[in-house]
């Protein structure tokens, strides 16, 4: 039958056709279009590469961040205690030393009321040996009078002595 | 698109009357003749009739007879015989296509009673067809190319990207996975031209208008010549191990080899087989599927002889079916396309195949 009786003619074209083709696309275009694929490919996959590593370096950095930000966290907390200790000290020798200056103002207080009364004593013993002088002149000056007068008088004085003490 | 056919169909209806009488008013359509003017090849390329005049274009005949070649237009053969003088002994040489017979369609050289077929290698319809396709193909893939060229590692645009589909479909897909590494770089650039040419014909015969639709891959001859390719190119790529198995088998009693080669002869015969089935499978496959559109289409002319309703309802439902079988063909295109490739590269891999032992 004739549909399926092959026609040379057509045989003929057909391979020639079909060989020129081939022989075009294979020498001119194949090669530019697997080389761009392949350039493609490569590049893509440098590309993921790229983008793998940068992940990585990106953790690392984030887990340095994380690394100096605790290391900050943990210098500030450092730092807060010295200061906090610094402070109770210098807070503490302070109180020290007020209570010792206190003792000290105290001590001197205690000294000088002392030494106050010392010389309010020495005073008073002044006078009173003064008094006494006093007394003793007028009883000397009375003296001349009467023995009995003498005797009034040397207990008034006396008497007037008790009182004022 | 089915419109196109109806009036493509017509005017072969026409065409089949045979004579040269335009008066002759009514024939009875032959579906069959028809579809089959539709199938094969011819030498003119009929585009469309308008108000009773074909429109169509004359090919060239080009025969050789006696070591001489004789080339004319085909325009002097359809209607009568045409006469040329004999290249070597001056004799008028008659030459005419008859409409019947073991000849038939084709142009013969009169002697007397006797039809002699020359050596015919006339761009016929289908020949026309091919350089069409094949330089469309080219121009595509250099269009291709080039824009590889000029977007270098960017990413493809446009037909770039409907071919760098493909291509690596095949590359991948098809080839990687039938042939061993090592070699499948040598059949990669074969693999693809095959897939491309057949898809891209296949899609081009099911356009019904000039400068298409001519049946290319529905033709014997067409695929047998991509079979030979591929047969071709898996015996003289095929390794020792490969020829081995056809002439030696391993693992087959003695028997059976000597002192009749009988395990030999099976595997020689299965050799050929293989091209030949993929010739066959691609042919009947696209041929199949124009006839079924075609017939659809007839159906409407067959019973609109009848009578005008039943031919105009029978349209609708024709068109539909038509409509649907053209869709099923374009996934036929693919399929096929595939199937060739895929068993082309199969057959590579058989033959460069390195053994495995354990």
């Amino acid at each position: 039958m004739k549909l399926i009786t092959p026609d040379f003619g057509l045989i003929f074209w057909m391979t020639l056709a079909f060989g020129i083709v081939f022989l075009v696309l294979a020498k001119v275009a194949f090669p530019i279009i697997g080389k761009a694929l392949k350039k493609r490919e490569e590049k893509i996959t440098e590309a993921l590469e790229l983008a793998e590593r940068t992940h990585e370096e990106m953790k690392q950095l984030q887990a340095d961040n994380e690394k100096v930000l605790q290391e900050a966290r943990e210098e500030r907390d450092k730092i807060l205690t010295d200061a906090r200790s610094t402070r109770d000290r210098i807070i503490e020798e302070a109180k020290a030393k007020a209570t010792e200056e206190t003792n000290r103002i105290v001590e001197t207080a205690k000294e000088t009321i002392e030494n106050e009364r010392k010389a309010a004593l020495t005073d008073i013993k002044n006078e009173i040996a003064n008094i006494s002088i006093k007394v003793a002149e007028k009883i000397l000056e009375k003296q001349l009078d009467s023995n009995q007068a003498q005797m009034d008088y040397i207990e008034r004085i006396i008497k007037e002595t008790e009182n004022n003490n | 698109m089915c419109f196109i056919f109806g009036i493509h169909t017509y005017s072969y209806a026409d065409e089949t009357k045979g004579g040269t009488e335009q008066t002759e008013t009514k024939e009875k359509f032959n579906a069959g003749e028809m579809i089959f003017e539709h199938i094969l090849d011819s030498y003119q390329w009929h585009i469309f009739t308008w108000k009773g005049h074909h429109v169509a274009i004359n090919l060239p005949i080009i025969v050789f007879n006696e070591g001489k070649c004789y080339s004319f237009s085909s325009k002097h053969l359809m209607h009568g015989t045409y006469e040329v003088a004999d290249k070597n002994t001056g004799d008028p040489i008659t030459f005419c296509i008859p409409s019947e017979g073991d000849y038939k369609g084709k142009v013969v050289i009169l002697k007397g009673e006797d039809r002699i077929r020359p050596f015919d290698i006339s761009i016929t319809k289908n020949v026309f067809g091919l350089f069409i396709s094949c330089t469309l193909l080219v121009t595509l893939f250099l269009i291709v190319a080039n824009a590889y060229k000029k977007r270098g590692e960017k990413a493809p645009k446009g037909l770039q990207s409907l071919f760098e589909m493909l291509i690596v479909y095949v590359r991948d897909d098809i080839a990687k996975k039938s042939i061993d590494e090592k070699h499948v770089d040598r059949y990669t650039p074969y693999l693809i031209t095959v897939f491309f040419f057949i898809f891209f014909n296949n899609l081009l015969g099911l356009i019904p208008f000039f400068p298409f639709g001519a049946n290319l891959t529905g033709n014997i001859a067409v695929t047998a010549v991509l079979a030979i390719f591929t047969f071709i190119i898996t015996n003289v790529f095929g390794n020792k191990e490969y020829y081995k198995d056809i002439f030696n088998t391993p693992g087959v009693p003695v028997f059976l080899k000597l002192p009749l080669p009988l395990m030999p002869l099976i595997e020689f015969v299965g050799c050929l087989t293989k091209p030949l089935v993929l010739a066959i499978r691609l042919f009947a496959n696209i041929t199949a599927g124009h006839i079924v559109v075609l017939g659809f289409i007839s159906m409407i002319f067959i019973l609109g002889e009848m009578s005008a309703a039943a031919g105009g309802a029978m349209s609708v439902l024709s068109l539909l079916l038509a409509i649907f079988v053209d869709v099923l063909e374009l996934l036929v295109a693919y399929i096929q396309a595939y199937v060739f490739t895929l068993l082309s590269a199969l057959y590579f891999g058989m033959a460069s195949k390195e053994e495995h032992h354990g």
